[in-house]
């Protein structure tokens, strides 16, 4: 009790404290440089698909049903061109134990923190992997906290974020709550000093790895009902770990030429932590609020190497708008009579537009959803809005102002994807190494990683690095 | 005045950091305001609103804090009726069903 609790203190000890709650010793993969050996993290520190479906299936996550949205798919083609509009697929993930894809990644942290005898977990999240890894601890009889950014300074919570709350503490969770700001670490690192409990952090490589058996899933059940791979996946991208596991899975089942999709919800112009800004977005989630920043520097993260690496996997990324989403969530309720989301069907809306570029005979899969429930659905979400003096128009979404105004499209036909261009978030990502390193020179190893952690070439990174003056060895 | 007896189920507030004490990158109008933390557990004593309080939490942690709430209420709902949102769903059925012809 003698340690020195200040900010500053408890943040200087954040390597010993992390080391500790998580077990895996980071420096065994590193070179030393930017580079550091990412496969091999994965395949020592994470386990093989084959443990993952065991650990998986002993708590009932997985196995989601693949549903085919033909009502979703026949507006589409009503809007599209002549011969297009792509089957338009989703996969139902709300029916995993917490109602949501996120119960895959719980399910191996859980199991791993289990194994290494630690008698609980702390999470840092208000979304639903704070539910999922209260869920799985509850199945597990692990102790539970979840650390939540939940409130403005006036104590008013995000209407989604307090149906977490009460989701975790249903599953038998402390939940930890705190106003806007990015100490919330400091927060999480005196509870995981005072407990001695597991780190089930978003970005371990067990955590990532969980959702990988998402991908392959995905791939064995196209084949097994169409007979073949789909054409396209969206996959909704906040912090990178639903694109990387979805992707990695893809791969391992060996579908090599599904084109992976990310899509967030744009709030450009909202501050993340801002105490003014915090409750005048009304997706807490899957937006680029987290897309952007996660994708150009991964390693921001609660751990020293994140295992969720989206650049290295996305081919296209593509922005809807909030009012899109909306509208997208309500389609699937009173057309396909299904209510999930509206967070998880950020994907979705990009799909519908994204339907319309394809030929009908093209087959495009949304590979989440998730459920609904008091505060976590459009009507409170858009109640809401209105209350924090955000207005609900009907128009062009491309005018939309997050934060001042949603505008729900005035037809089907104003929902659009807009293309974000990868190559600047490629090269962002390069610099953010160069300055984060505060190299002026790097090694031929250095190199090849940011090749391939940027899913790029060798003449893009050597333009990027010449740009910034920076010499290879 | 709402009170608290040993053995309750509450809710309690602490100041994390004070305005002074936050971090150098957070944003103007979050340096304005204290970052401040709120848990819930069982009393470990009789307490007032606004008096300090031990309580222990579902994880056996001990906390000490401001009593601010006793037996606390979950306050989120399905909101208010959002008119807008049935003018989606009526296009929605018009476009694809085509309205009063779907009988």
């Amino acid at each position: 009790m003698s340690k020195d609790m200040s900010y500053a203190a408890v943040m200087a000890r954040k390597n010993e404290i992390m080391k500790k709650a998580i077990g895996i010793d980071y420096s065994v993969f590193e070179s030393g440089g930017i580079s550091f050996d990412y496969e091999r993290m994965m395949r020592e520190a994470g386990y093989t698909l084959e443990e993952m479906q065991q650990i998986q299936a002993e708590t009932s996550v997985g196995n989601t049903p693949i549903v085919e949205l033909k009502n979703l798919t026949a507006l589409a083609r009503k809007l599209a061109p002549k011969g297009k509009g792509a089957r338009i697929f989703i996969k139902d993930e709300a029916a995993n134990p917490s109602g949501s894809f996120k119960a895959r990644r719980a399910a191996t942290a859980i199991y791993h923190a289990k194994k290494h005898g630690y008698k609980g977990v702390v999470t840092a999240t208000s979304g639903n992997y704070g539910a999922a890894v209260a869920s799985q601890a509850a199945k597990r009889g692990l102790k539970c906290i979840v650390v939540q950014e939940c409130y403005d300074s006036r104590m008013v919570g995000q209407p989604e974020i307090l149906e977490k709350q009460r989701a975790c503490e249903a599953y038998g969770a402390e939940v930890v709550q705190l106003t806007v700001g990015p100490e919330l670490f400091y927060t999480f690192l005196t509870l995981l000093e005072e407990t001695g409990y597991f780190n089930a952090s978003l970005y371990t490589p067990f955590g990532i790895a969980g959702v990988e058996t998402l991908g392959y899933e995905l791939a064995m059940q196209f084949r097994e009902k169409i007979g073949r791979d789909p054409d396209k996946v969206v996959i909704t991208h906040a912090g990178g770990g639903n694109v990387t596991g979805t992707a990695r899975g893809l791969l391992k089942a060996g579908a090599k030429d599904v084109e992976v999709v990310g899509a967030s919800v744009d709030l450009s112009g909202l501050h993340m932590a801002s105490d003014r800004d915090f409750n005048r977005k009304s997706f807490t989630t899957g937006h680029t609020g987290f897309g952007i920043p996660f994708a150009t520097w991964p390693d921001r993260a609660d751990v020293p190497r994140n295992a969720a690496r989206p650049l290295r996997y996305l081919d296209r990324y593509v922005l809807v708008k909030q009012g899109e989403v909306f509208y997208i969530t309500e389609a699937l309720s009173v057309l396909e009579g299904l209510e999930r989301g509206p967070a998880g069907n950020t994907s979705l809306t990009a799909a519908f537009a994204l339907a319309q570029e394809m030929d009908e005979d093209q087959i495009i899969v949304v590979q989440e959803t998730e459920y609904t429930g008091a505060g976590k659905h459009p009507l409170p979400q858009l109640t809401f809005a209105k209350k924090n003096g955000i207005e609900i128009l009907f128009g062009n979404p491309d005018r939309d102002e997050p934060g001042k105004n949603i505008i729900l499209p005035a037809h089907p036909s104003d929902i659009k994807i807009r293309d974000y261009d990868i190559d600047k978030a490629r090269a962002s990502y390069i610099k953010n190494c160069i300055n984060n390193y505060k190299v002026t020179e790097i090694t031929k190893e250095d190199f090849e990683f940011l090749v391939r952690d940027a899913k790029t070439d060798d003449s893009f990174v050597e333009g990027v690095l010449s740009e910034l003056n920076v010499k290879i060895k | 005045m709402i009170s608290a007896k040993k053995g309750d189920w509450v809710q309690i507030r602490q100041i994390v950091l004070k305005p002074e004490e936050r971090a150098p990158q957070v944003p103007e109008d979050t340096k304005k305001v204290p970052l401040e933390l709120w848990v819930k557990g069982i009393a470990q004593e009789d307490a007032k609103i606004g008096s300090t309080v031990e309580i222990v939490t579902a994880t056996g942690r001990k906390v000490r804090g401001e009593l601010t709430a006793v037996n606390p209420r979950y306050i989120h709902d399905y909101g208010d009726f959002v008119p807008e949102l049935l003018k989606v769903d009526m296009q929605l059925k018009e476009i694809l069903f085509g309205g009063d012809s779907n009988e």
